[in-house]
């Protein structure tokens, strides 16, 4: 199996605390990882290393190398414009713009000038909603307001303009967190659904969820990588006695 | 057990009543203070105010005349800062907001702060050294810079403020996507502001409407209708200065008209803000 991003003795700081302590891992293309860990453990943390979102924060520092194509992301050179726009993600908190549902989902479309024509545009707003499935539930009310939509709704419509520039990677920061079964449930199967054309990375504090959606987990404490393993072995039979302790609820 | 629950029920509610009456009763006299303004205004104004007056310009006492070219000086020379300062001031207000964070943010705000607090007499002595002085005349367009300079500090820091308060959430969603810097804050960050900033611009705007001192300096005044802003212009605030101290009955019957029409002029532009800013999405 090909190997999308494969990270190398990373460690993370935020000023002088250390977030992350050493982590090695590799993520095989077009699979579903998911993280697990408690909170505070470092795996949101991990995941924004994979975009450069951890950026934006002042004083957080990086060691250690982020390969994603056999391309250091954290080496010189790098545009991170240009690397968000391969690795797209997805937040916890639903985050759509102040746009009509179409303009969220075009945005990112038209400042990569993605685009060949108006008619492609819609286009592709139309794929990403139907990838995203959403499409039946918002095609006659394109041009209202996104804060006008479900929780689930704007989560979904987040995905779809995720989905929309045409990533390679997609990150998923808890995207189910804040939303009941029913929702959940649809967010779960779009990704397994996505599976076929992303590589995808989740966080995730659902056990269950973990085990129904991904191929591997990884298990976090106190910013370290406890266990990497193939989901199901990771569910059945793991080999850290800390991830069984953690999977069977015996600590908090 | 019961009677306990009882009395102490009725005191909390006696309190809440209180306090909440209390509290009614100063935003009534707010409120109340502003209607009286604005009437006593009106009933003193009221009687003066005819189409002439509007249109007409000032004539020798009892021959009346009217405000008209001062309505359109003060309109141009608001304008002329509107142009200026409100550009400017947006821009200087996204820059400290979102990459103020450092020693050059910190100097610009505390400039900012500290030309707000400056009265503004003083800004129109500057104005008065550093243009009336070298085109040796007073002009609109000296007026308009000292109005546009009174505006600047303001609409920066009510931006600043403005922008503070978009979620950041909103941010990185646009970053996720591949979103260059300049184009989040240009075309995310700034629209979720906006009615937030075209609040601040527009209680600049109505701010330095009201400005008399620094257009004395500046614009001084005209008789007549002037259209050219290298010449000095008539404004409202500075032709109500001249009807109200005038020893003539007429003349602050004259000023009290030309006061509700600059009371009225502030009102349609507060009005017309809300109007064009009221929440889409």
């Amino acid at each position: 199996m090909k190997t999308k991003i494969s990270i190398s003795n990373l460690d993370f700081y935020y000023g002088k605390a250390q977030a992350l302590h050493d982590i090695t891992l590799e993520i095989p293309e077009r699979q579903i990882i998911a993280f697990i860990g408690p909170s505070g453990c470092g795996k949101s943390t991990f995941i924004r290393t994979l975009n450069r979102m951890n950026d934006t924060i002042p004083g957080a520092r990086v060691e250690g190398e982020v390969i994603i194509d056999g391309q250091n992301i954290y080496g010189p050179g790098i545009d991170v414009v240009a690397l968000r726009r391969k690795v797209g993600m997805v937040f916890q908190k639903s985050n759509p713009f102040p746009k009509s549902i179409f303009d969220n989902v075009a945005y990112g479309i038209k400042i990569n000038g993605i685009h060949s024509s108006k008619a492609d545009l819609q286009q592709r707003v139309e794929k990403a909603l139907r990838d995203a499935a959403l499409w039946d539930e918002v095609k006659d009310r394109m041009n209202t307001s996104a804060f006008g939509l479900s929780g689930g709704q704007q989560q979904r419509l987040c995905i779809a303009r995720a989905l929309a520039v045409e990533p390679e990677v997609v990150l998923m920061d808890e995207p189910a967190s804040a939303l009941d079964p029913i929702a959940t449930q649809k967010i779960e199967e779009l990704v397994v659904e996505l599976k076929r054309d992303y590589t995808i990375v989740i966080v995730t504090h659902n056990m269950q969820q973990a085990a129904r959606v991904s191929d591997r987990t990884a298990f976090f404490m106190l910013g370290k990588l406890v266990e990497f393993n193939p989901t199901q072995k990771m569910f059945q039979n793991p080999d850290e006695k800390l991830t069984e302790d953690y999977i069977t609820g015996r600590f908090g | 057990m019961a009677e306990a629950i009882t009395k102490f029920g009725q005191r909390r509610r006696i309190t809440n009543a209180l306090m909440t009456s209390l509290t009614a009763i100063c935003a009534l006299f707010a409120t109340v203070v502003l209607i009286l303004i604005i009437s006593y205004i009106a009933v003193r104004g009221i009687s003066s105010l005819s189409v002439e007056f509007l249109v007409e310009t000032p004539k020798p006492v009892g021959e009346g005349g009217g405000i008209g070219n001062a309505i359109a000086g003060s309109a141009m020379m608001t304008l002329l800062a509107a142009v200026i300062g409100l550009p400017v001031g947006i821009a200087a207000g996204v820059y400290l907001a979102e990459y103020g964070r450092n020693w050059f943010g910190n100097t610009v705000r505390f400039v900012a702060d500290t030309l707000i607090g400056i009265p503004s007499i003083i800004i129109g002595i500057f104005v008065y050294t550093l243009v009336v002085l070298p085109m040796g005349r007073q002009s609109g367009l000296a007026g308009g810079l000292a109005l546009a300079i009174i505006m600047l500090p303001i609409v920066a820091r009510t931006t600043e403020e403005m922008i503070k308060l978009v979620p950041n959430s909103m941010r990185e969603g646009a970053l996720a996507l591949g979103a260059p810097q300049w184009r989040v804050s240009w075309n995310i960050v700034l629209p979720a502001a906006a009615s937030g900033i075209a609040t601040g611009a527009m209680l600049a705007i109505a701010r330095v409407t009201g400005e008399t001192a620094p257009l004395l300096f500046t614009a001084l005044n005209s008789r007549f209708y002037n259209f050219y802003y290298d010449q000095p212009m008539s404004s409202l605030t500075v032709q109500i200065f001249n009807y109200a101290t005038g020893p003539f009955e007429v003349e602050h019957a004259m000023a009290w008209a030309a006061t509700l029409i600059l009371v009225g002029m502030i009102l349609v532009i507060n009005i017309l803000v809300r109007f064009l800013t009221r929440k889409r999405y």
